[in-house]
């Protein structure tokens, strides 16, 4: 599924990496614990979260998470959009919470990590 | 080669620059994308254990053909049961490390899984040494 078509059915924003939208999601992880996120082998991912600090941009660098989707209306800062930008990294705000993100994603193909 | 980077304890928006660096270090001299994400996860982790509970803590990063050895000195409390420290789900982290993503007592067992080698030693009211290696070649 392509990134613009993730925005779509989201109802959400595309703040960093707006000629990304043609990239390609398969998988998905959900969580707010970054020390979860960091035990994930899985590459290209993409990443559901309701942590809106810097460092949730910099475990996704380090994890080679390419794709964010910050969920229950978190805003990225500009700090953040910065770090984004500079990694080439998505960054996705959506007002809906983590649980009907997730289920909207799963129910249109996107594969879970285990 | 040899590289050195300074850790300020407590200073969570600085936390990962070194391994950011090293990430684009590594990228540059073509090592294998799987081994590099081993490679700053590992540091990653223990950077943020140095900002999450050190006062100030130092990187010393040396990487030839066949590994690449990283040690972490920091001086801070200290580990008073390493042992303790090394099993999943044992913290001693404030609210605030946890605020920004961390401090579930996965830090250090995730060093130990992304690496080869792993050494900590600690003298309480001192500070910490992490060592760690990862080998390029298998």
């Amino acid at each position: 599924m392509k990134i613009k078509e993730v925005v779509n059915l989201l109802n959400a924003k595309i703040v960093s990496g707006e000629y990304l939208l043609d990239t390609e999601a398969e998988f998905v992880f959900a969580s707010d614990l970054m020390s979860d996120v960091l035990t994930i082998e899985k590459d290209n991912l993409m990443l559901i979260t309701g942590l809106a600090n810097l460092q949730t941009i910099r475990t996704s660098e380090m994890s080679d998470i390419n794709k964010i989707i910050f969920v229950r209306k978190k805003k990225a800062t500009d700090e953040m959009i910065q770090l984004a930008v500079e990694n080439d990294i998505i960054l996705i705000e959506c007002d809906y919470s983590m649980f009907k993100t997730a289920g909207i994603l799963y129910q249109s193909g996107l594969k879970p990590v285990y | 080669m040899h590289f050195e980077f300074n850790i300020e304890g407590g200073n969570f928006s600085k936390a990962g620059t070194a391994s950011s660096q090293l990430k684009k270090i590594l990228k540059q001299l073509n090592v294998d994308p799987k081994v590099i994400k081993r490679v700053v996860v590992a540091l990653y982790e223990a950077e943020v254990n140095v900002v999450a509970h050190a006062y100030t803590g130092q990187i010393f990063i040396d990487i030839d053909t066949n590994k690449i050895e990283i040690k972490l000195v920091d001086e801070g409390p200290g580990i008073p049961n390493i042992e303790l420290a090394m099993q999943q789900g044992y913290s001693t982290a404030s609210p605030a490390v946890r605020e920004m993503g961390f401090g579930a007592g996965m830090g250090l067992p995730n060093i130990k899984n992304n690496t080869d080698e792993l050494h900590v030693a600690s003298e309480v009211g001192k500070g910490t040494t992490v060592k760690m290696a990862i080998f390029l070649i298998s």
